[in-house]
């Protein structure tokens, strides 16, 4: 019993925590608050599915591709919409109240698109839909293959950010942006590469969530607000941090579906969110300021 | 990482949850000598998805197979095109409502059509009545239709309750229970929102007067998209049949962990989203035996004509529950136009008392409301078939148990 709700839980943070990984990236480097990430996401579902009912592409491959055009997407959205906002704050708060209208505003747009393109319709694949048996319990194998990625992404990411150069400036320009160019740091391009990794990882998190969850044009902002509670769990712009909250936040919610009453699951969870705003501001991994 | 984080986030998720809000969009048409059908859907937000498949379809198809045969048909023998105003509510109630205003009081058209779904029906009634529009609500179920019907006489309810569609599931289980084909287990699972609340408040006295034992029942919330741990405990509660009130996010997400987990009972129960057309493709091509809300006469000319026309139109074949069944009611208008003319009253008397021929065969309704309905329905040889009531003409017998996936 523990061992499955164990490992039951700790998949579904694995995937709980691939869909926050690239908003806390984009908010903690790039000071870009996006609430289109759910928008973002679907667009690589969406994405994904078509390759693979229409070109007949592997979901795997389109795992590889997706993100790389995600990358591009990301930069010339920071180029073309985000850029200016941040030239006129001067590094005040001012750029996290534009950055949320101007995100707002990204959410519909996109929402239309993708309503216009794919239609209202429920969309869903069956890839990879197999059990596989780990410790006795069946788990859904895309599910693993997501919270792989996840593991992966995660880790590779901080490994990079702690241990590499590129991530010394990455980390300079998130705490210090206005010192970062003392020391030759282009913020900018730095801030840049923040949103467009942070965009690349939210079209990681949509092409494996289409692989084992329903979704439709409409759904973003479930995405959206569910990497939310996450990131701001973790601490906001913490990498490590939201990973560990969500992969808590599963195993949370599988313990009381289990031990409790599954109809429970949403209630721990913002009980735990409003806990951590209460006492912990910052995030459960956040640094006190 | 900075001081300012909090209030920015806490800003975040308001505008987040605020993204109901919004602007009515839409054309007003110059009047003529059209006959002028508005309505208001839900093109974006939440209920796009439900509106985008069993409403607007069926809505286009219906006015487009008017206006190809050359308008509705009036009394005197003449015929007008139909013209359409149309408005996206964004999915919330209160654009909804100023969108009918704006259509009975601005752009005065003739009739109105309802939106999508319960609530919005609900919350356009004493509109409706108000400026005396028919309201042929077909895609909202609730058990109070007979008080409603009684309250605004010019509304029609034709989808059933939550009870109806409990009783006609229990009413099935029992039949191959008694049969000996299944025990006398049953684990339920049910989604905390409105529908789903219906359908487990009626099942559950429903399944304990047949002398089931709920072996399993528990409630998830809306939005949950793992159902890995409700199946499995529901795998180990030794029930036989497995019973879903669930929307079509959970039907699918539920449908794909059985398979992947290997959980076989003999009998697989989910509720909206079962009869939708991409359900065997979800399935991954092993639909066969799955219940599901709904159903059709399959073999019935008129639903395969129906379905053909369907996809042709729109490139896919409709729902097997509530489309057929939103078509038909478009029908029943359009017979109510052709023998009274657009008086509302007549019209509303016409189709209070008026027999018509729809695709889903002959409709009479009863006191306001449709009560002539499939509650059950079974994938079987690949069309989606009702099973209950099984004493109604063109009902297919219940495959129990179903095939392993």
């Amino acid at each position: 019993m523990i061992v499955t709700t164990l490992i039951l839980g700790l998949v579904l943070g694995g995937t709980y925590a691939l869909l926050a990984l690239g908003l806390t990236l984009q908010y903690g480097i790039a000071r870009i608050m996006n609430l289109a990430y759910g928008e973002l996401t679907l667009i690589a579902a969406f994405g994904l599915v078509a390759l693979f009912q229409q070109a007949g592409i592997s979901p795997l491959l389109s795992l590889l591709v997706l993100p790389v055009l995600g990358y591009g997407l990301g930069w010339i959205l920071y180029q073309g919409m985000m850029r200016p906002l941040v030239a006129r704050s001067d590094g005040t708060g001012r750029l996290e109240v534009d950055s949320i209208l101007a995100t707002f505003g990204l959410l519909f747009l996109i929402q239309g698109l993708l309503l216009l393109a794919f239609g209202a319709n429920f969309t869903s694949i069956s890839y990879l839909d197999r059990g596989v048996s780990i410790l006795g319990v069946s788990v859904a194998l895309n599910r693993l293959i997501a919270f792989g990625i996840c593991v992966l992404s995660g880790g590779a990411l901080v490994w990079a950010l702690n241990r590499t150069t590129w991530g010394l400036r990455m980390r300079a320009v998130a705490l210090t942006p206005g010192s970062a160019p003392l020391v030759g740091i282009d913020v900018n391009r730095i801030a840049r590469q923040g949103f467009a990794i942070g965009t690349a990882l939210a079209c990681v998190a949509g092409a494996s969530i289409s692989m084992y969850q329903t979704f439709s044009a409409t759904g973003g902002v479930i995405f959206t607000m569910k990497a939310l509670v996450i990131v701001i769990m973790g601490g906001v712009g913490n990498v490590p941090g939201a990973l560990i909250a969500g992969l808590a936040l599963g195993l949370l919610e599988t313990f009381v579906a289990t031990a409790i009453d599954p109809g429970l699951t949403l209630a721990a969870t913002f009980t735990i969110f409003l806990a951590v705003l209460l006492w912990r501001p910052q995030g459960l991994f956040g640094a006190r300021s | 990482m900075t001081t300012f984080t909090r209030r920015a986030t806490l800003g975040a998720l308001l505008l987040t949850a605020a993204s109901s809000l919004a602007l009515t969009a839409g054309t007003a048409q110059a009047e003529g000598e059209t006959i002028t059908i508005g309505y208001a859907v839900a093109r974006t937000g939440p209920s796009a998805t439900g509106a985008g498949i069993t409403t607007i379809p069926n809505y286009e198809l219906w006015v487009d197979t008017v206006n190809k045969a050359g308008g509705l048909k009036l009394p005197d023998g003449s015929q007008k095109m139909i013209e359409v105003v149309e408005y996206d509510d964004r999915s919330s109630n209160e654009d909804l409502v100023r969108a009918i205003e704006r259509l009975a009081a601005q752009d005065k058209v003739d009739l109105i059509l309802p939106p999508w779904g319960t609530g919005p029906n609900l919350a356009i009634a004493p509109l409706m009545a108000r400026f005396g529009y028919p309201q042929l609500a077909v895609t909202a179920v609730t058990d109070k239709a007979p008080e409603f019907a009684a309250r605004w006489d010019r509304s029609y309810w034709m989808l059933g309750g939550g009870h109806d569609y409990a009783k006609g599931l229990v009413d099935v289980l029992a039949a191959a229970r008694d049969a000996g084909t299944i025990n006398n287990k049953v684990a339920v699972v049910s989604v905390a929102d409105g529908f789903g609340i219906d359908l487990i408040n009626g099942a559950r006295p429903a399944f304990e007067a047949a002398g089931f034992e709920l072996a399993y029942d528990a409630t998830y919330p809306l939005g949950t998209s793992d159902f890995a741990t409700l199946l499995n405990d529901a795998q180990g509660s030794g029930a036989d049949s497995f019973v879903a009130f669930s929307y079509p996010p959970g039907s699918f997400g539920m449908t794909k962990t059985a398979q992947s987990m290997g959980y076989n009972p003999k009998v697989f129960y989910v509720s909206v989203g079962g009869a939708f057309p991409i359900y065997p493709g979800i399935a991954d091509g092993n639909a066969e035996g799955v219940m599901a809300i709904g159903g059709v006469d399959a073999d019935s000319p008129a639903i395969q004509d129906y379905f053909a026309r369907h996809t042709a139109f729109v490139g896919n074949p409709p729902d097997s529950w509530a489309s057929a069944i939103t078509y038909a009611s478009l029908e029943m208008l359009a017979q109510a136009v052709e023998r009274v003319g657009l008086d509302h009253a007549a019209l509303a008397a016409e189709l209070s008392n008026g027999t018509f021929e729809t695709v889903i065969g002959e409709v009479k309704l009863e006191d306001n409301q449709l009560r002539d309905l499939w509650w059950v329905g079974q994938w079987q040889g690949g069309a989606f078939r009702a099973v209950n009531p099984g004493d109604k003409a063109g009902a297919a017998t219940p495959v129990i148990p179903k095939p392993e996936w």
